[in-house]
């Protein structure tokens, strides 16, 4: 009996329900932290200054240019015009701030649930999330028109006694995306802490000793620091986890207050959250794909890695996906003659039809490739279906956001938008800007969260063989 | 200079957490380990209890969801009544959201300054910066350091002790007066 037991004990798993490891190659401590630490200190390389170069033209000369212009003749240079009030800045702006959310839903929700495959893409889609919140933040500052007015949105005591809204969910918007974007900052820099003492302590130089030095603020590693450290991670974890769900159901609720047939939809917040999850998780595919492999980091963002994030990317496709199914549904069972007429008008309109079945065909049809383990393996597949759902995600919110807004409810009052040039320089130069913060973010700070994956290694556990236990399960 | 604690190296972390389970039974008070990732176990054999971070949090976030019902209350019910679609001057629909999400800014801030406080950060500088293989900590290293100011410290015994527990590169760092 002793003896059956002990064979038991020693028994694996079947291969295909062990877990694959979080890094791959085995490699030890002191290699990982050479490998996760070399980018940051290498030499900086040719592809490096092809992307910049471009990126940071479009941040630093365009979108400064499109923001001049607008601001000082108004935003009369965008197409917006009566009726269609909203254009590309709404759209750009949900569109932003649901690119961040995957980030926050990879780095804090998927920490709470102990995915320890997180630690190696945490960082990277934290930093997604920091810089496409800064671009989403631009877009209503400069879309209030009066951009010098922008501090009236602030509870601030001034002679004129005027204080801010707070009954409408517009006013909510910016405590929410004000915080977001605050908050997702904290998470991201204080995650960064134990990694700025890694590299402080391996620098060769002594501005690099003493930039990496200060932003570690005397970092030691002790029990005690890791033991108040976990603490507030975990806290911080659960706050920004809170943030994911309530962001974008405040966006969601400036749509759904108003009384327009396509926007006034109880289902709206969680449409919101849901859309911009997805559409986040094809820019983090977007992202980590190339830079694996230019980086060297493939044992380190595994195959197995992607295939989560595309499992993830998935799931909330299917979600979305039912939300079409009831948003038609409903306006169907409504009996609304307005609400009939904007929805048979997505696919079958007079304008924006294309972008209906646009939608519908990526949302939708491609999503559903996602389904087969042969597309989750292969990165020219993933890579493409990230950049369809970004487009696809896009083309949703311009329907929403157009599509309802062009044939309202009395026909004299029908008009078309067409963006013009300075919405989509504006556009360009947003992208630019988040792609250049990102290159500086991938080459100056510490991309992967070292110590965290150091942690999730079998080297790293006290209780695994490789990390010093004697005996015990391999 | 005066002595400020024996620091010892070790390989792996379990052979640090076997370690420290020694050093802890010898009667030492004053050690601590250093590591470059939290070692699970390492907590209940320091003894360390619950962190308060979650507290600093607790208050800053508290704090921030009553200022922010107080400061809606104010502005759109006392200071400034306004009426917008007949709603009412002052419900907790219209406050709890934007209170709750001060809530968040406030927590946030809360565990971040919480952790900074009770870890005693920022500083510039520590005196086992000075020790000659400390930057290894961040590498893969595990160090186990008894401070001199704990009662039992001998800059002998406590070497020997460190030394039958299995520590490497044992040294003494001085920190200046």
């Amino acid at each position: 009996m002793a003896e059956a037991t002990t064979n038991l004990k020693s028994l694996l798993p079947p291969a295909e329900l062990q877990r694959a490891p979080v890094v791959e190659n085995n490699r030890g401590l002191g290699l990982l932290t050479d490998q996760l630490s070399a980018f940051a200190e290498g030499k900086i390389p040719r592809w490096w200054w092809i992307l910049f170069l471009p990126s940071a033209f479009c941040a630093l000369v365009l979108l400064p240019v499109c923001l001049f212009y607008q601001v000082t003749t108004g935003v009369g240079v965008w197409g917006n015009n009566h009726p269609v009030m909203w254009g590309l800045d709404i759209v750009n702006f949900i569109w932003w701030v649901g690119v961040a959310h995957a980030g926050t839903l990879i780095s804090a929700l998927l920490f709470l649930t102990r995915q320890h495959w997180r630690t190696t893409i945490g960082r990277m889609a934290e930093a997604m999330t920091v810089f496409s919140v800064m671009m989403a933040g631009l877009y209503p500052a400069i879309h209030v028109g009066r951009a010098w007015f922008d501090w009236f949105m602030f509870p601030v005591p001034t002679y004129n006694a005027l204080w801010p809204q707070f009954r409408s969910p517009l006013m909510w918007d910016v405590f929410a995306v004000n915080t977001y974007m605050m908050v997702s900052m904290l998470f991201w820099f204080m995650g960064m802490i134990p990694d700025f003492a890694v590299l402080r302590d391996r620098a060769t130089t002594r501005v690099r000793k003493v930039i990496f030095g200060f932003l570690a603020m005397g970092w030691t590693g002790s029990a005690h620091q890791w033991h108040h450290y976990e603490k507030a991670y975990v806290v911080l974890s659960g706050l920004c986890t809170l943030l994911v769900f309530t962001v974008s159901s405040i966006v969601g609720l400036d749509f759904c207050t108003a009384q327009i047939a396509g926007w006034h939809a109880t289902i709206f917040p969680l449409y919101f959250v849901i859309g911009a999850v997805f559409c986040g998780f094809g820019m983090v595919l977007v992202i980590l794909i190339p830079l694996r492999k230019w980086c060297g980091l493939q044992d380190i963002i595994t195959l197995s890695h992607l295939d989560k994030v595309a499992k993830l990317a998935l799931v909330a496709g299917l979600i979305i996906d039912y939300i079409y199914a009831m948003e038609f549904f409903i306006a169907w069972y409504s009996g609304d003659p307005y609400e009939r007429w904007v929805f048979g008008h997505r696919l079958f309109g007079h304008q924006y039809w294309f972008l209906g079945w646009t939608l519908i065909g990526i949302n939708v049809l491609v999503t559903q490739l996602l389904w087969f383990k042969k597309i989750r393996r292969s990165l020219l597949a993933l890579f493409i279906i990230g950049v369809l759902i970004n487009i696809g995600m896009w083309t949703e919110r311009f329907v929403i956001v157009v599509g309802s807004l062009y044939q309202d409810f009395l026909p004299a009052n029908w008009g078309t938008y067409l963006p013009t040039r300075w919405d989509v320089g504006l556009y360009i130069g947003t992208l630019g800007t988040f792609f250049m913060l990102y290159l500086l973010f991938v080459k100056f700070l510490p991309m992967i969260a070292i110590s965290e994956v150091k942690g999730a290694t079998p080297q790293g556990n006290p209780h695994h063989p490789l990390g010093g236990a004697k005996g015990g399960r391999p | 200079m005066k002595p400020y604690g024996l620091i010892a190296e070790f390989d792996t972390p379990a052979a640090l957490l076997a370690a420290a389970e020694k050093v802890r039974d010898a009667g030492y008070r004053r050690w601590d380990v250093f590591t470059p990732f939290p070692i699970h176990g390492i907590d209940k054999v320091m003894g360390l209890k619950n962190s308060l971070a979650g507290w600093f949090s607790l208050a800053m976030g508290g704090g921030a969801f009553l200022s922010g019902m107080g400061l809606l209350w104010y502005t759109n019910a006392f200071d400034y009544p306004l009426i917008v679609g007949g709603k009412p001057m002052y419900s907790i629909p219209m406050s709890f959201v934007p209170s709750y999400i001060l809530l968040v800014m406030g927590g946030a801030i809360g565990a971040l300054v919480g952790m900074l406080a009770l870890n005693q950060l920022p500083r510039l500088h520590h005196p086992l910066f000075n020790g000659s293989r400390f930057h290894l900590v961040s590498r893969d290293r595990f160090l186990l350091v008894i401070g001199a100011n704990d009662d039992q410290f001998c800059a002998v015994k406590t070497r020997q002790l460190l030394e039958a527990v299995g520590g490497a590169h044992i040294e003494l760092v001085e920190e200046e007066a």
